[in-house]
This record gives C-alpha cells, structure tokens and sequence, in this order.
C-alpha cells in the first residue's frame, strides 16, 4: 500500500546552501562580471538583478574520458538511404558523420563557452557592496524610539495556550503531586505491609484488618484525588519588548546642475548618486537622504527631480553648501544623526565663490559631518573649487575628494570611498 | 451514449480530472497495485511525495536523491537546471524514483491526474520492480540503508567542514569527484554492502580512537609514515578501483579524508547499476505503465479521453527520432527498451520462423516470465545481445557505422538486412557495454622504493585517446595521493608512452 505525502509546504530552499558554496567559490569571477556590468548598465536598471557569466573551463569538473580518434562503432536508427559497404566523406570541421559518442563537446579547444545565469537583485547588491562600509558612522541613541524587538523574559503563571511552556508544566505537575502525595503514599506503603503481615498471622484481628483496609481505601481514595495537573502549575513563556538601539544617517547629495554640467557629466553623477542610495538603503534602515541641488542658487528637491529635471544657468556652489548648513540645523540634530555629505560638479564655479566654499566646509560643515565626499566629474583641467577643496582634504580626514574622468570611473572611485577602513579614525573633533 | 457513460460509471470507472486530488490519486493507486499483482510486480513499499517544480529542481541538483552532503557542484546543476527551466530550454521530468526501501518517487503537482496516474505505474510499479528485482542492483546496492547512509554521509560532511575548514572538505570531494567514475569495482562482486557497511563503521570507530591516540604519540614523527610506505606495496595485480586504492593506501590522507574519499565511492557505486541498466529499466517501467493502464481501460477503470491523453505522453515518450532528425542526440533509451520488451512478449506470443532462428529460448514461451526473467538477469549489453530481434532492428532501422579516425569517410557496417542483424546487434550491445564507454585505466605501479610515485596506465579501447581533460584529473589524483603521480598509455603493439604527469616539471 502506497503511502502519499504532501511535500509541497517544505522549504524549497534545499539548494540553497550548494548555490551559497558554488556563488562563494566563484565569487572572484563573479564580482569581476558585476563590476563589468555596472558600467554598462543603465542607471534605471540598478535595481534588478543581474545576469553573470564565467567561463566554462573554469567551473568544469574534470573526469577521464575519451578525446576524439581512434576506431569507433555506432548504431544509429532511421536508415533511408544506405546499404552496407557505403561510404560517407566526413564533413569539413571534425565530427564525423556518425558523431563522437563520449567526446564532450569542451574537449574541442579551449572554448569561449560561458556559464551564464542570473543573480537576484540582493545577491547583485550584496557583491557589488562587498566590504563597503559608512564611514566614522556611530550608534548615536535613537530618543523617538520605533523598533522593538521581543524578547525572552522569564515564565508567567499567566497567558495564551500557544505560550505554554509544556515541560516547566509538567515538571510543576510532577513536584506538587509529590509534595501532595508522598506522605500518604509512605503511609500507604506502611499499612499494605502490615496489612499483609496482619493477614499472615494464622488467626488475622478482624478488627484491625478492617480498619486498616479502610485507611488503605481512604488513602488511596486521597492520592486519587491529587490531580495529574492543575491550573497553578501550568508556566506561560513570558515576552516582553524593548527599543532597539540604533543609529540614524541622513546622507546629503549635493549636485551642479548649471549649464555647464552636460548631459553625460550628469548622467555620471546620477550614476554615481544612485550607487550611493541603493548602498545606504542596503546598509542602514534607517537612512534619510535630503537631495540639494543648485546653480546659482540651492534648492532642496525630491528624488524625481533631483535626477531627472532639466536646469541651466551659472554656478554658485556656496548656495548649496549654505542650504545644506541650514537645513543641518534646522532638522538634523548631529546628537542624534550621523551627517554623511556627497558632492559631485563638474568643477565649474565662479571664481570669486570657490574661498566661500571651503570656508564654509572649514567652519561649519566639516565639524559636522562624519564624512565629506566630492567628486568631480570631468575631463578638462581642474579649477579653483579643485585647488580650494584640496587645501582642505589636506586639513581634514574626513574629507574626501575623487576625480572621475569616464564612466568606467565610478565604481572603482565609488569602492574605494567607501572601502570598509579598520584605521580609518572616528571623526576626531568631538 | 448518455446512458452508457452512467452505467459505466455506476460500475465504478474512476474521475478522469483533469485535476487531482489525495483521495482521487489513492483511488487510482490502489487500481494500478491491484492491476500490478495480476501481473506478479514484486514491489518495495511506496512512498510517494508530491513536489513542486522547484523541489524538482532541488532533486535533480543533489543527484535525484532526497539529501546528499553540501558542495558546490550541486550548487551549479541547480543553477544550470534552473536557468534551462527558466528559459524555457528544458521541461523537467514529470517523476523522479529512487532505489530505497520504501520505494521513494517524486510527483510533481502540475500533473493532471492522467500523468500522476502514468508517473505511478511508471516509477511506483515499474522501476520500483526493477530495483528490488534486477540481479544488478540486488548485488550492489542495499535499497533499505542508502537514505540512512546519504544522512549519515551528510552529517559527516558537515561535521568534516566544522573541524577542518570548508576549503579543505571541498578541496577532497572536488577530487574525489574527478575520479568518483572509478570507484567501483567492475569485474568483482562486492561482498553483502550492508554487512560491509556495519564492519566499515565499527572500522572507522576504531580507526578514529587509533588516531587519537596517535596523536599522543606524535613525539616520534617519522614513525608513522614509514609504517604507511611498508603498507603502500606495489599492488601485484592493477587495481581498477582508484577510489578504493586511495582510500585504503594514499600515504599522506588523514583518516577524515578517507572517510569522505569513502562516501565518495559508496554513492559511485549505488549508482552504478543504473548506468548500467537503462534501456532495461526504463523499458521495464513503459512496457508496465502501458500494460496496466490499458488494463483498467479494458476494465472500464477508466475513461476514453484518459487513455487519450495517457497514449499522447506515451507515445511521445516512446518516440525515436531517425539519425538526420534535428531532435536526434543517439538511440532513446524509453524507445529502445519498451520496444524490445513489447517485442519479447510478441515473441512468445506469436511468433514467427525468423523468431524460431534468432530467439530460440523465447519463442513461444510464456510471456509473463519469460519478460520476468529477461528483468531479474539482464543489463543492458546483455540484454541486446540475448533479445535484439530483427523485428525491432527493421522497425528501428538500424544501421551501424564504422567511424575510423584514419580514414576521411566513415563506412555503413552493417545494415537491417539479413547479413547485418547479428552485427547490429553485437555492436549496440557493445555500445551499452561501460567498460567501452569509460576509459580503461588502471593503478599499474607504485614505487614504493624510491619516491612513492603512483602510476596509472590506460589501455585504449580501438585506438581511442584520452582527452586533454587528463591533466587537470591528474591534478586531483595528486592532491590525493599526496606525491608524484603519472599516466601512462599502453599501446596496441605494446610501446608504452607518459601522457601526464603531475607535478608537471619533468616533462614540460
């Protein structure tokens, strides 16, 4: 008799661990093909997954088997045309006209065969942020706490069936029935002895028999009585919630987008803003990205517009600077936020502005940010803003300046921002 | 007609679907186990589990069994079976079973109740039989511990990759896989596995305890390893079983790396009745899935259109493609096997005087046993060999051809002609022969005087070479062995030639 069972609900992840162990010892190669691909990539299509090729002589699994040559015999079936004796040139390019039964096909060479297949969006994300890391980012004490997490606190007497603790239960069941019952149980072990010595006895005490049947019977009628479990023995497994400490970011995306910024230069900053916003949303939960951009004059704008709006017009970098000093203040308390500032331009500003700006970022950006990063996408000379920034990344660890040139830039710049730096010291003016 | 359907149904014809359901699928099992008894199916018990397509997909990863030990091989079959899936290229099977007791089969839930039907009386009935009937499977597997040593193969694994680090596991299993088709031996009968099995243990306890003692006795360093070279003989007769070999004489492996060289081999060698076998087995399972559904439809068990859709699947499962077919890779082993089964029972049933002269034995027998039989003591090379009539060779068209390396044509040998029948049938069967289609390399030396090097030989088969793919096993065999290791080629007129060496600095 067959015996059927549903399968359906178990996990379906059995895989899952080998496809770990095969993406782990491929991963040199794979992150190799992510980083290729980033580059290629529209900047939309950050977000889905991604498909990865190895070669296949890298992933192949050799056994013995045999190599082409030799004297092979096959049957074949569905003969329409030949008789025995008949000849068959062989085609130009190897496999004969029988075709080589055990000869793989990668034997041929070393082939440019790739094993292709896809990554989720999370494994993508996951390798491409490999070791990347928020700077000097600290746990500063959330004082709106949202999260809590549940935790384990104790037993009560008290609660809903599915938290009874069944074996505390129990064991509170077995220990009152022996409090309850022991004494009896000693007593009743007493008179079945005499009982039985009694009855021994060649002429038995009626009597006495007779009351000691009773107490046998009361006794046992009392033992009877103890309950195998009772209301107060039952254990409820207790949960209690407390607030999850955690850190707070806001990250500030400071772009030029004045009539000197041309399409592609903006097209590689939002690139580059883009990797920035999916690493923080990977990183932290609890991320609030404020998007400054300006021309001659700062504006605080939403994502959509950030990215994809058309501006033209001068350049004034200060303006942004000065916003963004504002709206630090105004909303992000740095006891409580850990303020994170990046910057891209084309390096364009009006002369006159550039002694501003790091005067600004001196005396009061700086002091409050945890990590200061400009980029400055372009493939001309660099210009004031560039001479004034690099006086002041000379100043300032936390300060950080790259130059990207290509598209192919932005993620090795982007990593190396970021890279996760153990001696990277904490913001030092606390 | 509306009146015939209701009497047909009062007398009991079962729901056609097209969807199914536990009660529906238990009612329709315990038609096909009756219907099987008739017909003396000596079964294990079943036990059969309805999946999902990508539990499939999980199965098929970890080589078709229920659980196997972690590695990333498997890891890359389900990404490449995954993908396959995905776009499209590949359906997957609609069942998979497995040799153990309880007989496990796999169902998938997409099937209409007709496959779920087809499916078990094809894998519950027909390779389930065959498991616990063929001489083949009864000699080296043991169907009623293989699940228990695949957990117990699982947890060692795993317990290995806690104390030595996964690298180090991995490095071990990668070439213990390279070699994992010469870890059985062919032309020896093993003893009783599960016997062996128990011995082994208490073996490894032993060996364990040993070790640790060992340990204590570390002071003296050379010790054990001269101990091991005295061991290490020159093996008087080649050795075939390279993982045998290794498991028993590398010099260097600790006893954990036997261990797993070991699960290495167990798993090679329960599947190896199945490459051995599958013309036959799965001939088997279509010539009874065939048989005992249209049974119930002559019962009136079931009804026109699920014996429709039940002949659709069959017939293409069944189907051959010709050689200059765009669908053709080789001889379909369902088509084959299920036409040379039919064809037996035609044999004895009616048969003719070209069936007196070729089958002597069968011909005019009683069909029943004489299938029985044919299952219980064939493989497949010798399956062909005993029961290829010319009937099935002239409904085949089969046609032989002599690809000779030397020569710029390739020649028809023989055809489906009175002169060619026996030559057919003589090279298929070769065909199916694994001794032919697996290179024969033996271990032939170790020199055990001087720098403990192993020496393979490989004896070409008709002159065929080995493929360059030989170094990079030779790279495995090394890490194992653990010193020099070389492969030699013994040619027809007796020269013998070094075709690899690894470490590679003396040849290259």
């Amino acid at each position: 008799m067959a015996h059927f069972i549903d399968r359906r609900l178990n996990s379906k992840g059995k895989s899952t661990v080998n496809r770990q162990r095969f993406l782990r010892r491929y991963k040199q190669q794979i992150k190799r093909s992510v980083s290729d691909a980033v580059g290629q990539r529209s900047v939309t299509d950050l977000e889905t997954g991604e498909s990865i090729s190895i070669p296949n002589r890298d992933v192949s699994e050799p056994i013995f088997h045999t190599g082409r040559g030799g004297v092979r015999d096959m049957v074949h079936p569905g003969n329409d045309q030949f008789n025995q004796g008949d000849r068959i040139p062989r085609p130009e390019g190897g496999e004969g006209g029988g075709g080589s039964g055990t000869g793989d096909a990668s034997d041929s060479g070393e082939g440019e065969d790739q094993f292709s297949f896809q990554i989720s969006k999370d494994e993508y994300l996951e390798l491409l942020f490999d070791d990347l890391a928020l700077p000097n980012l600290k746990k500063t004490q959330h004082n709106k706490v949202i999260q809590y997490e549940t935790f384990r606190a104790g037993f009560q007497t008290d609660g809903v069936p599915a938290n009874l603790d069944i074996v505390r239960s129990l064991k509170g069941s077995v220990a009152r029935r022996i409090a309850l019952s022991a004494s009896k149980k000693r007593r009743l072990a007493e008179c079945e002895i005499e009982l039985a010595e009694l009855l021994c006895e060649p002429v038995p005490d009626t009597l006495k028999v007779n009351a000691l049947q009773a107490e046998i019977e009361e006794l046992k009628a009392k033992i009877k009585r103890v309950p195998f479990i009772d209301t107060f023995d039952l254990r409820f497994k207790n949960y209690d919630k407390r607030p999850i400490p955690t850190s707070k970011a806001v990250m500030f995306c400071l772009m030029d987008v004045s009539g000197s910024m041309d399409q592609a230069t903006k097209d590689m900053a939002k690139r580059f803003y883009i990797l920035l916003y999916l690493f923080l949303t990977r990183n932290y939960k609890d991320v609030d990205v404020v998007y400054i951009r300006h021309h001659t004059q700062a504006k605080e704008v939403d994502e959509q517009e950030f990215f994809y709006s058309q501006e033209t017009g001068g350049t004034i970098v200060s303006s942004a600077l000065k916003m963004m000093h504002e709206i630090v203040s105004q909303r992000y308390d740095t006891g409580e936020w850990n303020v994170y500032a990046a910057q891209a331009s084309d390096g364009d500003n009006w002369a006159d502005d550039s002694p501003t700006c790091s005067k600004i970022l001196r005396e009061q950006l700086l002091p409050l940010t945890r990590y200061y990063a400009y980029i400055e996408i372009t493939q001309r000379q660099h210009q004031s803003l560039w001479r004034e920034y690099e006086m002041v990344a000379n100043e300032y660890s936390h300060f950080a300046m790259k130059h990207i040139q290509e598209e192919k830039d932005i993620f090795p710049i982007f990593r190396e921002l970021f890279k996760k730096e153990v001696e990277r010291k904490t913001a030092g003016e606390e | 007609m509306p009146l015939d359907e209701i009497k047909r149904s009062a007398s009991g014809m079962l729901s056609d679907g097209p969807d199914w359901n536990f009660e529906l699928l238990a009612e329709y099992e315990r038609e096909i186990d009756r219907v099987a008894k008739i017909y003396k199916l000596d079964t294990y018990p079943n036990q059969i589990e309805i999946i999902t397509a990508e539990q499939m997909m999980d199965a098929y990863a970890s080589i078709g069994m229920p659980l196997n030990y972690s590695h990333w091989s498997f890891g890359k079959k389900f990404i490449s079976t995954e993908q396959g899936y995905r776009r499209g290229q590949m359906g997957l099977a609609y069942e998979i079973v497995i040799n153990s007791e309880p007989c496990i089969s796999y169902l998938m839930e997409e099937n209409t109740i007709t496959m779920q039907a087809l499916v078990m009386a094809h894998a519950c009935y027909g390779h389930n039989s065959f498991f616990k009937g063929n001489y083949l499977f009864q000699t080296w597997t043991d169907a009623s511990s293989i699940i228990d040593y695949l957990v117990f193969a699982k947890k060692y694994v795993a317990e290995c990759e806690e104390k030595y680090g996964v690298a180090a596991v991995e490095d071990v299993l990668d070439s213990c896989h390279a070699l994992m088709n010469y870890g059985v031996d062919r032309y020896k009968r093993p003893a009783k596995i599960s016997i062996n099995d128990e011995i082994a243990r208490q073996n490894e306890r032993a060996k364990y305890l040993q070790s640790q003692v060992n340990d204590l006795w570390r002071t003296l360093p050379k010790s054990k390893k001269t101990e091991k070279i005295d061991e290490a003989r020159f093996p008087s007769e080649p050795q075939e079983n390279l993982l045998y070999f290794i498991e028993k004489r590398a010099p260097l492996l600790e006893s954990w790396q036997r261990e797993l060289v070991r699960i290495v081999r167990k798993v090679s060698q329960y599947f190896y009745p199945q490459k051995q076998t599958q013309v036959m087995n799965e001939g088997w399972a279509c010539f009874w899935h065939y048989h005992i559904l249209n049974h119930l439809y002559d019962e009136g068990k079931v009804s026109d259109s699920f014996i429709m859709e039940f002949l659709h699947s069959h017939t293409s499962v069944v189907a051959q493609p010709d050689y200059n077919s765009p669908y053709y890779s080789g001889i379909n082993p369902y088509a084959l096997g299920f036409a040379i089964f039919m064809d037996i029972k035609r044999i004895c049933t009616a048969p003719t005087p070209e069936d007196y002269e070729f089958l002597p034995d069968v011909a005019g027998k009683d069909w029943l046993e004489t299938v029985h039989f044919a299952m219980h003591n064939f493989k497949d090379e010798s399956f062909i060999s005993q029961f290829l009539s010319p009937k099935v060779m002239r409904d085949f068209k089969l046609f032989a051809i002599n690809d000779d390396a030397n020569k710029d044509y390739v020649e028809v040998s023989a055809i489906h002609n009175e002169s060619g029948y026996r030559k057919i049938r003589e090279k298929l069967s070769a065909q199916y022969n694994l001794s032919n289609l697996e290179p024969n390399i033996q271990v032939y030396n170790v020199d055990i005087k001087g720098d403990r090097s192993l020496t393979l030989r490989y004896v070409p088969h008709n002159g065929i070479p080995l493929a360059n793919s030989r170094h990079e096993v030779l790279k495995h065999l090394h890490r194992l062995w653990g010193f020099d290791v070389k492969l030699e080629q013994l040619d027809d007129d007796g020269n013998v030639a070094t075709i690899g060496r690894c470490p590679t600095e003396h040849s290259e």
